[in-house]
């Protein structure tokens, strides 16, 4: 039974390997000549301003969970997508009701204040 | 007719629910008719029920009242009933009768106190608990009552908990009753497992079938219930509550740890007499353990100075003559004892509350003196239960005892002694303590006065029963014994002889001490100036508080302490201090996230996960 | 092509209750602050039709989605348990709430949902549908546990929890993979045919998969050592939550694992025996050991509530039929009292002054004589005295010990519950035995709803302990019922 790991497992070991092999084989031969400008986090971008461990809005974090909540949500739809002719009605009918649900919560953040930025 | 036996509970039941509820708003003048009342009715209700059960054939006189199904767990089937016999008619009669004298003689030693309704409920539920206790057609509704007299127990000795003994005292009681408990649940369910029943009748008519003479089952069953009966009925090594009991007010000390609860455990055992008399070993543990006690409680009570303090010794020493009588298979006598005693020992406790009254709540022996004029009744009545309890005939105590030194003398001459010094010592204290606090010249400036009518006249009444109750089990004139199906004792002369002797003795030698020369204010003790170090040892009651608290209270603190200091912060998480150095040396960096206590506890349950996988991995 | 066999028969009480708490959620919508005031009452409404809908179905037996979820008797008896948790926790909660400007509807619907994950608990036959459940119940009690919000008890306690119970979680996802890898499914009835096989049983994959099960489950119902977030979150949540999190996550959890170690796992019921009673002594000795240490009633309460814990482990690893109807049993008598309990704490707070410290209650009974009655009624069951609720129960789960001779663990049981009087009855000495120490509970606040679930923990509590017989036969009959697929294939 466990035969049937054994691609599982070199698969593992390639990638584990190749990831390794490819830094350590940057650090190893890459060139380097470290100076200011090329220690900066963008080398050809914006000069920082501050650390990048800030403090920012907590609503970054709402608006993220909300995305990925109705973000997960559409996953559902896709494999109802697939065989909805073969479900038939039922299908419809269930796929309302989630819907629905969705709704109702959409509604509910909306009302709420969620979306505002301000 | 006979289910009105639930009357005879019911009765208290409706006294508590209405002095509960509103006691307060009815004041003083109700409460001391109601509490009263509801056991005086209990009591009319018992009498009629007895004597209808008195009138029947012997082999009818067993009577089972089933109001329903308590506990139906599949074939663990317990019914909530009760059982009237001749036991348990013996017991509801005291509990009512001496319940209601000392019902009715509370409502004057109460009298003024802010929190009486509260007092007559604690005292109305104790009775109906108790009929509870002694009613139950099995061991489960047994139980029942004895964890509800427990409760009130408690909360009684508690009553006047502005006094710190008083709930210190409280909280002994009932840790060490918790100890005795624990044994008597272990022996229920041990019976449980045997005989698939907790019915007295089926458990008992099993027993006899299926088990031998000594079966180990019955021996291991009897013995934890041993322990429940040393807990209630204040045995070795159980009995160091009792005495600190008497910080609770007088007439529950007369009531319920003297002449009712503390004999809960010689009940249970009569009770079960057949499981006993299936184990001699057990018998015989029973046996030294009740004549130990006695001899033991007897001596300290010679050396106390509280009036209450004597009476409580003499009051466990008195327990164990009764439990002695169990262990050798003499349960008649030992319920004999048990009803004489409930009446002296009573009267004594009820006296001693007359005169603390009656002196301002002095308790100090030796601030008393001279009481007899002044308290005539309460002294006449306080003689007749002290020559009672001495053992002189014809009062009640002479025959009662008599009975069970005459079965210890035939059956095991060691018990025989032990019981015998017990006695002379009882004559001694007790002729001590009626000395020093009725006889010579006052010792103190308080004015005593006699007490209101109310409190002498169940004095009186108990006096009575005290003189003759002895009569209820002498040959041709009543047979206590017959009455429980139990061979009457033979009187046996010449222990009587010897006993009544040395009871003269000891009162005797109480009189060469205290009597002769009465002892003055300020004046040693004149034993203690004979015995001198021994009499400090007995007046420290043999150092056993002081050994107890050495030897389990405090490693059990301790316990407690370490479990949740140490092993709770100091080892999970000297643990954990350990663990983090440990992968320190590979990485210093996971020590800075090793700070928080959710790694403590996450750790803790990785180590409880790794233990369990041991443990299958294992077995 | 062939549909599923969707039978919603079987989900019809969680289907319920999800619905309610969508509704709540639309009519705070709709109407705001206006109907703030019967929010609580139709959230016991919902309660109560749920209820009542799952006794409907009673001796029906619907199973559905493949087996996914079966509503047997047992499912409904866990329900009715999670019913009175539930209405009990919401009356007590809606006046607190308001007392201390933390009302927000969300609050309703989140304990609707958690409730639901203990249906889902209770009737799952399938470890993916229980650790649904699981996950259900648990993720809105992290969030009420830190409801307080700002107070920084409450949402220490909030992390505390979500973290470990991720923990716990993880373990339970592992121990089903390795079931899964063991036996090949994660229906339980398909677990049990594997396990026929004698090489799957003493495989390391099933051993290991049944602990890990055992721990993820062991964290919710709070044995030891999986305990030591209890006292920390039950302190820091809110007094209702704490009260609500006390029974009914611990319903949850010993639903799901007495379904379990039962349906999946007979075969090898001597290793989840051995182990339950290793964590039930445990359990005992550490839950009641520590309770007499505590001053706070919070921690005293949560501490009892690992010790109870403990005996409800005692019906479980008798792991026979008494077992299973005394755990029921226990488990109801227990929600009732523990309730009632919490319930005396919240008529006796006030904003900003928990009733939390135990040295306070000297003397109640002098002021407040009712509640002060109460709670001795609550103490006196908690301790097991007779003709309470409390004793029933102990004595359930003790015959169950017995007759599966586990002689050990009774005295452990017999011994601790002993000791365990110890600090339920210094409670009472305090409010009978002393003179009060401070203006404390000379204000009360026995709001309607307070007054309703503290009425109704009291009769429930004395009910259950004079009469108790209706409902063993209750309980007896769900075993009865149910026996062919939960308990007859122990032995």
């Amino acid at each position: 039974m466990l035969q049937s790991y054994v691609p599982i497992l070199i698969l593992l070991v390639l990638a584990t390997g190749f990831a390794l092999i490819s830094i350590l084989l940057a650090t190893f031969i890459g060139p380097r000549h470290p100076n200011t400008r090329k220690l900066s986090p963008y080398e050809s971008g914006m000069t920082p301003i501050g650390p990048a461990m800030r403090r920012y809005p907590v609503r970054f974090y709402l608006v993220a969970v909300l995305f990925i909540l109705f973000d997960i949500e559409i996953i559902f739809f896709f494999p109802w997508a697939l065989i909805f002719r073969q479900l038939g009605f039922f299908g419809l009918v269930e796929i309302m009701v989630f819907i629905l649900i969705l709704l109702v919560g959409y509604a509910y953040v909306w009302k709420k204040g969620a979306l505002d930025w301000e | 007719m006979f289910d009105l036996v639930v009357l005879v509970i019911l009765l208290p039941l409706l006294g508590v629910i209405v002095n509960a509820f509103f006691g307060r708003r009815l004041g003083e003048r109700w409460v001391s008719y109601i509490g009263p009342g509801a056991v005086g009715l209990s009591f009319l209700v018992a009498l009629i029920l007895v004597l209808s059960l008195a009138g029947l054939p012997v082999d009818q006189r067993h009577h089972e009242t089933i109001l329903w199904t308590w506990i139906p767990i599949g074939n663990f089937q317990v019914d909530l009933g009760f059982l009237l016999d001749p036991l348990s008619a013996v017991m509801i009669l005291i509990i009512t009768g001496v319940g209601f004298l000392i019902h009715i003689y509370s409502v004057g030693y109460m009298h003024g106190d802010p929190r009486f309704a509260r007092y007559f409920t604690y005292l109305n539920l104790f009775v109906a608990s108790m009929l509870t206790l002694v009613l139950g057609n099995n061991f489960l509704v047994l139980f029942m009552g004895w964890e509800l007299v427990g409760l009130c127990s408690y909360l009684l000795i508690g009553f006047w908990f502005e006094r710190v003994s008083a709930s210190d005292a409280a909280v002994k009681a009932f840790v060490v009753n918790r100890i005795g408990d624990f044994g008597f649940i272990l022996g229920v369910m041990l019976i449980w497992t045997t005989f698939g029943t907790l019915h007295f009748t089926e458990v008992f008519e099993a027993a006899e079938k299926s088990l031998q003479s000594g079966a180990p089952v019955a021996i291991a069953i009897t013995l934890l219930l041993l322990i429940g009966a040393t807990g209630k009925s204040a045995q070795i090594p159980l009995y160091v509550w009792l005495p600190d009991a008497m910080a609770g007010p007088t007439p529950v000390s007369a009531l319920i740890h003297a002449a009712t609860m503390v004999t809960a455990g010689v009940y249970m055992m009569a009770r079960s007499h057949v499981l006993f008399e299936l184990a001699p070993f057990t018998g015989q543990v029973v046996a030294w353990i009740g004549a130990a006690t006695a001899l033991l409680a007897a001596s300290i009570g010679v050396a106390q100075y509280d009036i209450k303090k004597v009476l409580a010794y003499s009051t466990v020493s008195q327990l164990g003559f009764m439990v002695a009588a169990a262990g050798m298979g003499a349960f008649g006598a030992a319920m004999f004892h048990l009803t004489t005693h409930a009446f002296f020992k009573g009267l004594l406790f009820l006296g001693a509350g007359s005169v603390i009254h009656g002196v301002h709540d002095e308790q100090d022996m030796r601030k008393m003196g001279g009481l007899r004029s002044s308290m005539p009744t309460t002294f006449w009545t306080f003689v007749v239960a002290a020559l009672a309890l001495a053992g002189i005939p014809p009062l009640s105590g002479f025959f009662s005892k008599d009975e069970i030194l005459a079965t210890a003398s035939s059956q095991n001459i060691g018990i025989y002694l032990l019981l015998t010094i017990a006695a002379f010592l009882t004559a001694f204290y007790i002729g001590r303590q009626v000395l020093m606090v009725f006889f010579g010249q006052a010792r103190s400036d308080v004015h005593a006065h006699e007490s209101p009518r109310v409190m002498t006249i169940p004095l009186i009444v108990l006096a009575v029963f005290a003189a003759i109750a002895g009569f209820f089990n002498l040959p041709g004139v009543g047979s206590f014994s017959g009455w429980l199906g139990e061979q009457a004792g033979e009187l046996n002369l010449a222990v009587a002889a010897i006993s009544t002797l040395l009871a003269l003795a000891g009162l005797g030698l109480a009189w060469l001490l205290y009597g002769r020369s009465p002892v003055q204010q300020d004046q040693r003790d004149p034993l203690a100036v004979r015995l001198g170090p021994v009499f400090t040892l007995l007046e420290r009651k043999w150092y056993v508080d002081e050994i107890v608290d050495l030897t389990i209270a405090r490693p059990f603190k301790a316990l407690c302490s370490f479990l949740a200091g140490e092993m709770d912060l100091g080892i999970v998480d000297g643990f954990v201090n350990g663990v983090a150095w440990l992968v320190s040396l590979f990485s210093r960096w996971l020590r800075t996230i090793q700070t928080g206590f959710v790694r403590s506890y996450a750790l803790a349950m990785l180590l409880g996960a790794v233990l369990l996988i041991v443990y299958v991995a294992t077995r | 092509m062939n549909l599923p066999d969707y039978n919603f028969t079987a989900l019809t009480p969680a289907l319920i209750l999800s619905l309610w708490a969508i509704l709540i959620l639309l009519v705070d919508l709709l109407f705001g602050e206006r109907i703030q005031r019967w929010l609580s009452w139709l959230t016991v409404a919902g309660l109560l039709v749920t209820g009542a809908s799952a006794l409907s179905l009673w001796n029906v037996r619907a199973e559905g989605f493949s087996g996914m979820v079966v509503l047997d008797n047992f499912a409904i008896v866990v329900t009715v348990i999670a019913m009175i948790a539930g209405i009990l926790a919401v009356l007590l909660s809606s006046d607190y709430l308001v007392d201390r400007d933390l009302f927000r509807p969300e609050y309703f619907a989140l304990m609707l949902f958690s409730i639901t994950g203990i249906l889902l608990l209770a009737s799952g036959r399938n470890l993916i549908m229980l650790f649904l459940g699981l996950e259900l119940l648990s993720i809105p009690l992290y969030v009420l546990t830190g409801f307080a919000r700002p107070d920084v008890q409450s949402e220490e306690a909030a992390m505390k929890y979500f973290l470990l119970g991720a923990l716990a979680s993880s373990f339970l996802v592992y121990g089903i993979a390795l079931t899964y890898g063991a036996t090949g499914s994660t229906d339980l009835l398909k677990i049990r045919d594997a396990l026929q096989n004698v090489q799957v049983i003493t495989s390391t994959l099933t051993l290991g998969g049944l602990i890990l099960i055992l721990v993820g489950f062991g964290f919710k119902v709070a044995a030891v050592p999986f305990h030591m977030w209890t006292p920390d979150v039950y302190q820091g949540a809110p007094t209702p939550i704490t009260a609500y999190m006390s029974v009914g996550a611990k319903a949850g959890g010993f639903a799901a694992l007495l379904r379990i170690m039962y349906v999946a796992f007979p075969q090898i019921a001597s290793y989840w025996t051995g182990a339950l009673v290793l964590l039930a002594i445990a359990t005992l000795v550490v839950g009641n050991l520590l309770a007499i240490q505590q001053s706070s009633l919070k921690r005293l309460l949560a501490y009892s509530s690992i010790a109870h814990a403990g005996y409800i482990l005692v019906g479980l690893a008798a792991g026979n039929n008494r077992g299973v109807a005394g755990a029921l049993f226990y488990l109801l008598a227990y929600a009732f009292t523990n309730l009632g309990a919490f319930g005396i704490m919240i008529a006796l707070s006030k904003k900003g002054e928990e009733a939390d410290s135990i040295e306070s209650y000297a003397g109640l009974s002098s002021r407040q004589p009712w509640l002060a009655l109460a709670m001795t009624v609550f103490m006196l069951s908690l301790t097991g005295v007779p003709l309470t609720a409390g004793l029933v129960g102990k004595i359930f789960v003790f015959s169950a010990a017995a007759e599966a001779g586990l002689w050990t663990l009774l005295i452990v049981a017999v011994l601790t519950s002993v000791i365990s009087a110890f600090y339920y009855l210094r409670l009472v000495v305090l409010m009978y035995m002393r003179d009060p120490i401070n203006d404390f509970g000379t204000q009360v606040h026995l709001t309607p709803g307070v007054r309703t679930a503290l009425a109704l923990a009291v009769i429930g509590t004395v009910l259950l302990g004079i009469i108790p017989g209706n409902l063993i036969d209750f309980t007896n009959q769900t075993l009865a019922i149910t026996t062919q697929t939960l308990v007859a294939l122990v032995h």
